[in-house]
């Protein structure tokens, strides 16, 4: 594909923000997570399986909307080489990896049953995130269960 | 060491210094706990037991240690009947609750239910069992027998049963990989111990072997801790049958055993332990129970700030 073809298939974004380098596959997470599409906002392109330097990549646009701190962190837990572009004005003005939280709260549920977070108490499941050679592992912060696998599938 | 208004709810975050702590005080509750010594040292402190599901002995073991050291104990009763019929949730009970008394003992069918009363409470929560979570104080009472019956440094100790979902044999690897023990792990495949674990024990600089034969590793150990296997754990009842009779320790098994070896278990056996054994020197699960008591004693007058 070139420029053109691309260019015309996704367009430039005036103001907003680019996710790049989301794990190929990853991008339909990635807009749950920003709770997107929604008609309060611009345009939502999505690429699928992009060539990348480094390989098939997805990227999400986002137009009129600069993401929050902690909904970086949430994209983390899922797409942990992603980049977070914000564009003015046709520019990037700012180019940040996500960085992986140490500890995150209300994101994940506990896949658990028997967990006291998945019951009717006033409080929000939390977990503890490390990082090793196999991936990304939340711990528990109530009953200590490991989520290594499926991490999408547990966003609340 | 500041135990102090300090929750106790899981081992994993024990340092040795901790449960050396914990040990000592309790050697020196032992003569009251015997009812040799009379003691005050926690008059005036109310501690309340909540149960949501049943556990005689931990319930009577920690009101006995409230009673021995003049404390007061305030038994919520079947919880079932009152509050958690009517959908109350845990948090709520807990913020009433802290309200009477000074201490709160929690059993609790869920896990993690310890971690989320100590974010409610003002009062120091002690965990009596969350789910097939955390039961510390087991766990204490245990390492505590050890010390008492034989010697915690360098421990050679084989733990038979349930390994697998056995989370208070868990604990107890972890606790006993302080002491640079030399650990058997004697289970059916089926149940034997998650690799995880034994990755984590092992890098804390405990030794461990694996087997599924008692006969194997009886006869070079100080301490045989026995566990039940419960028979929900096999879809085909004959094979629950095999392995059952695969683990149990009769007169015959105990030819060759150091005359020192200690055997344990939580209680309640089922035919684990043949009870010809409870006449011999190596029985030493009742004497196990009582040390709850000590161990609980030690604890209570930590948190509540009797002693340092
Ligand atoms: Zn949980």
């Amino acid at each position: 594909m070139t420029e053109i073809e691309t260019e015309l298939r996704v367009r430039r974004i005036e103001n907003g923000t680019v996710i790049d380098h989301i794990t190929s596959g990853k991008a339909l997470i990635v807009l749950k997570i920003l709770g997107l599409p929604d008609s309060s906002h611009g345009v939502v392109s999505v690429l699928i399986n992009s060539h990348g330097i480094y390989g098939k990549k997805d990227v999400v646009k986002i137009e009129n909307r600069e993401l929050k701190a902690e909904e970086v962190d949430r994209i983390a837990l899922i797409a942990p080489n992603a980049t977070i572009n914000i564009i003015r004005n046709f520019n990037v003005t700012r180019k940040n990896k996500v960085h992986i939280p140490s500890f995150v709260e209300g994101v994940v549920g506990c896949i658990n049953p028997n967990c006291i977070s998945n019951s009717n108490e006033p409080i929000t499941s939390k977990f503890k995130v490390t990082t090793e050679d196999t991936g990304l592992k939340l711990r528990c912060f109530y009953c200590a269960r490991v989520i290594s696998e499926n991490i999408a599938e547990n966003l609340l | 060491m500041k135990f102090k208004d300090q929750h106790i709810i899981s081992m994993r975050e024990f340092s040795r210094e901790m449960i050396d702590h914990i040990l000592n005080a309790a050697e020196k509750m032992e003569p009251i706990a015997h009812g040799k010594h009379k003691s005050d040292l926690l008059a005036g402190k109310v501690l309340a037991v909540l149960f949501f599901e049943p556990s005689t002995r931990t319930r009577m073991s920690f009101e006995t240690a409230m009673i021995r050291l003049g404390g007061d104990v305030l038994n919520l009763g079947s919880v079932d009947a009152s509050s958690i019929a009517k959908g109350e949730t845990l948090a709520d009970t807990v913020r009433v609750v802290d309200g009477y008394v000074d201490a709160i003992v929690l059993r609790h069918p869920k896990e993690g239910a310890a971690q989320l009363a100590s974010e409610f409470s003002r009062v120091p929560i002690l965990n009596a069992g969350d789910g097939a979570g955390h039961h510390p104080t087991q766990t204490l009472l245990d390492l505590y027998t050890i010390k008492r019956e034989s010697h915690l440094e360098g421990i050679k100790i084989a733990l038979a049963g349930d390994l697998k979902y056995g989370r208070t044999v868990h604990s107890l690897c972890y606790a006993l990989s302080h002491y640079g023990a030399h650990i058997t792990l004697i289970s059916p495949k089926e149940l034997s111990m998650p690799e995880e674990i034994i990755s984590d024990i092992v890098a804390r600089g405990a030794k461990i072997v694996e087997t599924d034969s008692i006969e194997d590793a009886i006869n070079d150990v100080d301490v045989l801790y026995m566990t039940r296997i419960q028979k929900e754990r096999f879809p085909d009842p004959a094979e629950y049958q095999k392995v059952a009779n695969r683990l149990k320790v009769t007169m015959e098994t105990l030819k060759g055993v150091k005359p020192e070896l200690k055997i344990m278990h939580p209680l309640p056996r089922v035919n684990e332990i043949d009870t010809r054994i409870d006449d011999t020197p190596h029985a030493c699960y009742f004497k196990q129970a009582f040390y709850g008591v000590p161990v609980r004693m030690a604890l209570l007058g930590l948190v509540l700030g009797a002693i340092e």
